[in-house]
């Protein structure tokens, strides 16, 4: 206890000798004599380098300020303005809150600013601190493009030396983060400009050259196709991106050219059947997710690697057997390993740290590579512990982990097979209906999705889900505002309706309310109608209850179907609705419905006649279980529809081209002829 | 004349036969080149089957086989190039010059199986290789197997299933590491698919590629001297190889790139922990060693300066060497012989072979006219330059002169000053043809042949561009060491820096390097200087005889003292079967024996450590292919000189 008192004041007396220090170089920036100012700064710039403390005390004594002032001052020496510009780079090499400190004196318009002298060691100066601060992640990019002059004339300096090189496309790769930004710096020529230094005699500007590039084309097809016709050198863009992919060539520049090929695939610039994809690009992402790899190269691998085949299945296919990547990626869940906990701290927290990261991104890397092909979904499922890493996966406490972990249960959850192995014997709906009840859209999209599968009738899973109560949960989702998750929910329902029990059906419309119903009904949104439809006939199939079910809520159905065949539509949402009608008609009390709205009749009658054959069948579909001899009332009906001159059609449709339909018109005039 | 009457006194003396017959005759000259290109043997079975577009195949073959495994030495262990008709299991038919297999069997079940194996086993000093099968048909059932085995493992087995046998099958996809049972390994394999099995022979591993993909490890632990090797098991199945014939599919040269760059940085960053002082020491002694052993004098004394080294020999014994190099090395042999005589006294009646070989040098220099002997009759007239409008250095004649010494250079031991400097000299009139033939004779490490080694890497590898840039920043040194080639050589800038440095040490000379070139008669054309030669020559058959008295027959002498008389029974020497001897590079030799002996003399090492370094570590690399270490393929000296 003693020690520690007497140390106390120790500390003090030691830090207010280095405050005074500090205070006396601050002090020399304020000498009348500019040469003594001159000496005062390089001596300061001398005393800052590699001294966290000692940055730290000069901006708390304001030496910033002045800095700032010393360098914008046009009677400064360019000695003087130049040593102000190295000083302050060296103050933004410290901690973060350096550069929030740097930042909120302004020091960004200044710097721009001083781009415009003519000397060429000031401006490297000064790019040079201007690439510590945008680099960091406490700056804000958008200080970049506040000045629209900026990026012009940041441009024209790219030609100045090898320097402004390094330090602008440095700039632009760290700042060039949405559309926008991205526009901006195509529309001032970043294309053109940077295209030459990718053959640069300096690594690094080739390095930063080519980091531009990849942040350019993201997602960005009017980039990407400009990129593809960009000649350097007299080869082709993607022939000197390919290059820098070779196995010599450095980690760092082939994984950056490999994103900027997947980038410029992903875009429509480059065929996914393109040597330069198929036997470059993807082999190289494979190889950035080996165990040979940094953990961060790792993570980027497999996350671009994910991106490049996700649409396209021979890519996804030739992915899965090269290098064992399927098995190869189970090991990124091996992370902290048992050994780095006990040998080595340092190791242990990198390795925390990147394990969030590394499982996400096998979750991300695995999705793709199941997207399509039953096989390697297969493949998968059968990879050690895969099935229980998904259902951890989907509680973690990261949401970027519990996202990748459902979208990898939903790509493999298109597999029947698995449907009814692997997930039902690990009880995967248990875990996902747990994330269903509480998470951000963009997890309950990929949630509700998969559950959608889940509920697929041959899903032993249904069962199970049913009697969790979920059905209040996807009524709910069908009153979100996102169109995803109304149409994740009307599907689920609908997927559950199928071959259901009454009382699961009569469930379904007590709990969803025919109000929604009608409302999802007229949905903006195409899709989330169709399932709507699609619900409805799945509830109304099997005779009892589609006179129970039309008994209760028959008006409101056959408004609804009448507003939809009015209406402005689709031919799959008229034959879904048709067949609606058809499913009704097959009723035995709901017949009625129709037989007594000639006005239905009518139209019924229209589409029998329509150009398309799927209505004109399902139309007749409709007619013909009107007209169904054994049961009751047939005989008027038949009268009925004669005199409406449905005979006639039928008769017609019997000479029809199309086999089905031409069957269909038989089929029902043999309830004439019986 | 004088000349003629020495031919025909020549021809009595040394019933030399051919003089008579071809005297003068520039065309016959060819006839006499022995030193003609041997490339073509390790073909030269096939090439008589005269179908051109096979020769073009072998042709492309060797090319790409020698691109890959630069390293490998096929005459002690030649590469795969087809399938051996004599390793092979009855059931299997060859045919297209070996590289198709198809099955002959009944194909009823396992035991109706069937191997063959390539004609050899992979080197190690490949590193990495890689070969393909196209799996033209897949017959009834597919059920190919495409591995590797040891010699002798049954071949009425697929490849896998034995031990010391390892293969890919396509029925299944699965890996039969020397088991019944195979492993899921990668996908299957059919009619149309390229197949490719790359044996790594740094980690001992394996791994297979379909149609351009590699499909990762199979195999691990792998024995050497295993065979590339194929079976199939059901009528119908036939599948062709390609070990090289054809470019491949899978890009291989990439992967070894990536190898070559981890051996390389390897090596680079290998530690050498605490011991960095000692290391630095060593090197610099490495460098003031190589600069005091070629006379290098005052870069030597600079580099010690700045180094704080110490020189052993005293500064005047580095002069006196110098100087003496420097007579050789312009063609003034008979200066140099007595400058020797008279600062070394004693050595050259020590050495009576060396004397002999200089004296003979010096008969050689009189003929080119460069020797004081006969230069003391020559007036250099200006009039002989004015005859020679343009660069006087660069004649024509002189050029195709010039093309002919480069050819056999790389068969004889050339330049003992300065490896860096003839590698390029040989990089660029590149002889394909020379490399593998002079490749061969591997010295024994306690005799090691340093310019032999080196010339034979240096035919090997590429031309760079670079190179040349580097070079001509370089240091003062390398232009000492290489001006006295004597501006013949190349018209670059560099060499003329040299001829104008040459030009600056040898003050009063400066007329010698333009004779050599331009004025070339015999003796520089004067009667007076002729009729010494012949005395001379005359002189040099009396010592030869009064040698050969002394200590029994010597054919080296006897072949050297042909060879320079027979200079004079051409009309042209330069430009005759012999001529090569008038090079000025042909100083070198003789130059760089006299320098060691006069170290040698001063009991100091007669080869700098420099060299006896760079001689062990390419001992080294070629150990290591003998004992089957794989990386020897990518830490190759040559790689690592610039």
């Amino acid at each position: 206890m003693m020690a520690c008192l007497l140390e106390a004041p120790l500390r003090i007396s030691v830090l207010s000798e280095v405050t005074a220090t500090s205070r006396h170089y601050v002090d020399r920036l304020f000498d009348p004599d500019p040469q003594n100012v001159l000496q005062g700064v390089i001596d300061m710039k001398n005393a800052v380098i590699g001294n966290n403390k000692q940055k730290a005390n000069l901006i708390v004594l304001g030496a910033v300020p002045r800095l700032l002032y010393l360098l914008q001052q046009s009677s400064s020496s360019l000695e003087l303005r130049t040593e102000c510009a190295v000083v302050l780079g060296s103050l933004a090499m410290g901690t973060e809150n350096n550069i929030k400190s740097l930042v909120d004196c302004h020091i960004i318009p200044a710097l721009l600013q001083g781009l415009l002298c003519s000397d060429l060691i000031f401006i490297e100066a000064c790019l040079r601190c201007l690439r510590t601060i945008f680099i960091s992640p406490v700056t804000p990019v958008q200080l970049l493009y506040t000045d629209p002059t900026v990026i012009p004339h940041i441009m024209s300096l790219l030609s100045r030396s090898q320097h402004t090189q390094e330090y602008i496309t440095q700039i632009f790769a760290h700042c060039c983060k949405t559309p926008e930004h991205q526009m901006v710096l195509f529309n001032h020529g970043a294309i053109q400009n940077i295209a030459p230094l990718l053959i640069s005699p300096s690594y690094k500007v080739r390095m930063q050259a080519l980091k531009c590039f990849s942040v350019l084309a993201y997602e960005n097809a009017q980039v990407s196709m400009t990129l593809v016709n960009v000649l350097v050198d007299g080869e082709q863009l993607s022939q000197v991106f390919a290059r820098m992919m070779q196995r010599d060539k450095p980690i760092e520049m082939q994984l950056t050219a490999a994103k900027c090929l997947t980038y410029m695939c992903r875009a429509g610039a480059i065929r996914t059947d393109d040597n330069c994809i198929i036997l470059k690009t993807l082999p190289c992402l494979v190889r950035m997710c080996s165990k040979e790899r940094l953990l961060e190269e790792r993570v980027e691998g497999a996350e671009t690697l994910a991106f490049l085949m996700e649409p396209d299945i021979e890519l996804q296919r030739i992915a899965s057997v090269t290098d064992h990547l399927v098995s190869m990626l189970a090991d990124y869940f091996k992370y902290p390993s048992s050994v780095s906990a006990i040998t080595d701290i340092k190791r242990l927290d990198h390795d925390l740290k990147h394990a969030h990261e590394l499982r996400q991104a096998a979750f991300k890397l695995y999705a793709s590579l199941g997207s399509n092909d039953e096989d390697i979904r297969k493949k998968i499922t059968e990879t050690e512990n895969m099935m229980d890493r998904i259902v951890s996966g989907l509680s973690e406490s990261s949401i970027k982990v519990r996202l990748a972990a459902v979208r990898c249960l939903h790509s493999l959850s298109r597999s029947v097979q698995q449907l009814r192995t692997s997930f039902h014997d690990h009880a995967v709906w248990k875990p996902l209906m747990k994330l269903l009840q509480n998470a951000p859209d963009e997890v309950l999209v990929m949630a509700s999705s998969t559950l959608c599968n889940l509920l697929l009738e041959f899903s032993p899973s249904k069962e199970p889900i049913l009697e969790s109560g979920v059905i209040e949960l996807l009524c709910s989702l069908t009153q979100s505002d996102s169109p995803a998750l109304r149409v994740n929910g009307i599907w689920a329902l609908m997927n559950m309706a199928f071959q259901a029990d009454q009382k699961v059906k009569v469930e379904i419309v007590r709990a969803l309310g025919t109000e929604q119903l009608f409302r999802l009904l007229s949905d903006p949104d195409t899709n989330v109608l169709m399932k709507t439809l699609g619900l409805l006939r799945n509830l109304l199939s099997t005779r009892p209850h589609i006179d129970q079910i039309m008994s209760s809520h028959g008006k409101q159905i056959m408004q609804a179907v009448t507003l939809i065949l009015e209406g402005e539509h689709s031919i799959e949402v008229k034959e879904q609705t048709l067949c609606i009608l058809a499913n009704i008609a097959d009723g035995n009390t709901a017949k009625e419905l129709i037989m007594t709205n000639d006005d239905m009749l009518q139209k019924i009658k229209y589409y029998m006649g329509h150009s398309n054959v799927k209505l004109q069948l399902a139309a007749t579909f409709c007619i013909s279980n009107l007209i169904w001899n054994e049961e009751d009332g047939s005989q008027e009906r038949q009268d009925k529809l004669r005199e409406m001159g449905f005979v006639d059609i039928l008769h017609k449709l019997t000479q029809a081209s199309d086999p089905s339909l031409c069957d269909r018109a038989k089929t029902a005039m043999q309830q004439y002829l019986a | 004349s004088s000349s003629d009457s020495f031919r025909r006194w020549l021809c009595v003396q040394l019933q030399y036969p051919h003089v008579t017959v071809i005297r003068g005759y520039l065309s016959a000259a060819a006839s006499l080149q022995s030193s003609a290109p041997k490339m073509a043997e390790l073909g030269a079975g096939s090439l008589l089957t005269g179908d051109p577009a096979f020769n073009y195949q072998e042709h492309e073959l060797n090319e790409r086989l020698k691109r890959l495994y630069p390293a490998v030495n096929e005459e002690e262990t030649p590469l795969p190039r087809s399938w051996s008709p004599k390793d092979k299991y009855s059931y299997i038919g060859l045919s297209q010059n070996n590289l198709r297999v198809h099955y002959k069997g009944h194909g009823k079940n396992h035991k109706d199986a069937a191997s063959v194996r390539a004609t050899h086993p992979i080197p190690a000093a490949c590193g990495i290789y890689y070969f393909e099968v196209k799996i033209v048909s897949k017959g009834r059932d597919g059920y190919m197997g495409i591995g590797l085995s040891a010699q002798g493992v049954n071949m009425n087995r697929l490849p896998g299933w034995d031990k010391h046998s390892y293969g890919y099958h396509g029925d299944d996809g699965h890996s039969f590491c020397s088991s019944g049972t195979g492993q899921p390994y990668g996908p299957t394999f059919t009619t149309g698919d390229v197949i490719g099995c790359c044996v790594n022979l740094i980690n001992n591993t394996c791994f297979y590629t379909k149609n351009g993909h590699s499909l990762g490890v199979a195999f691990t632990d792998l024995p050497p001297n295993l065979y590339p090797t194929v079976g199939l098991q059901t009528p119908g199945e036939i599948v062709d190889a390609n070990f090289g014939q054809q470019p491949f599919v899978f890009d291989i040269e990439d992967y070894m790139s990536e190898w070559r760059a981890k051996i390389h940085s390897m090596i680079a960053r290998f530690p050498i922990g605490e011991r960095l002082g000692d290391w630095q020491s060593v090197l610099q002694n490495m460098v003031s060693s190589y600069l005091v052993h070629h006379g290098y004098c005052a870069t030597a004394m600079a580099f010690s300066r700045a180094t704080e080294t110490m020189i052993q020999e005293d500064q005047t014994s580095i002069k006196n060497r110098q100087r003496i190099q420097k007579l050789v090395l312009a063609g003034r042999v008979g200066e140099a012989i007595d400058a020797t005589q008279q600062l070394y006294p004693g050595l050259l009646e020590h050495n009576p072979n060396l004397l002999f070989m200089l004296k003979c040098r010096q008969f050689v220099e009189m003929v080119n006219g460069t020797d004081s002997e006969v230069r003391c009759f020559s007036v250099h007239s200006p009039k002989s330059q004015d005859s020679y409008p343009g660069s006087p250095n660069l004649s024509p004649r002189h050029g195709a002169t010039n093309a002919h010494v480069h050819n056999t250079g790389a068969d004889s031991p050339t330049c003992s000053n300065g490896v860096t400097p003839t590698n390029k000299n040989k990089s660029h009139n590149k002889y394909t043809g020379v490399s593998s033939a002079s490749s061969s004779p591997s010295s024994s490490p306690s005799s090691v042949n340093y310019s032999e080694s080196n010339s034979t890497d240096s035919t090997k590898s590429q031309p760079h561009s670079a190179t040349s840039n580097q070079e001509t920043s370089d240091s003062e040194m390398e232009i000492e060491a290489e001006h006295y080639s004597n501006g013949v050589t190349e018209s670059s800038t560099r060499i003329m820096n040299g001829t104008y440095k040459h030009q600056e040490i040898l003050q009063a000379d400066d007329s010698s390097v333009d004779d050599s070139c331009s004025s070339r008669q015999l003796c520089g054309g004067n009667q007076a200087a002729t009729e010494r030669m012949i005395q001379f020559g005359r002189e040099l058959q009396a010592l030869s005889e009064q040698l050969c008295r002394q200590y029994g027959k010597n054919a080296t002498h006897k072949k050297m003292l042909q060879d320079a008389f027979s200079l004079l029974a051409y009309s042209d020497p330069w430009n005759c079967p012999v001529g090569q001897q008038l090079d000025p590079m042909q100083r070198e030799a003789i130059c760089s024996a006299l320098n060691s002996a006069i170290l040698e003399s001063q009991n100091l090492p007669k080869q700098p450590p420099l060299m006896l370094a760079l001689g062990q570590a390419t001992e080294c690399v070629q150990l290591m292919a003998r004992v089957r270490s794989g990386s020897c393929s990518f830490a190759r000296v040559d790689n690592f000189l610039h």
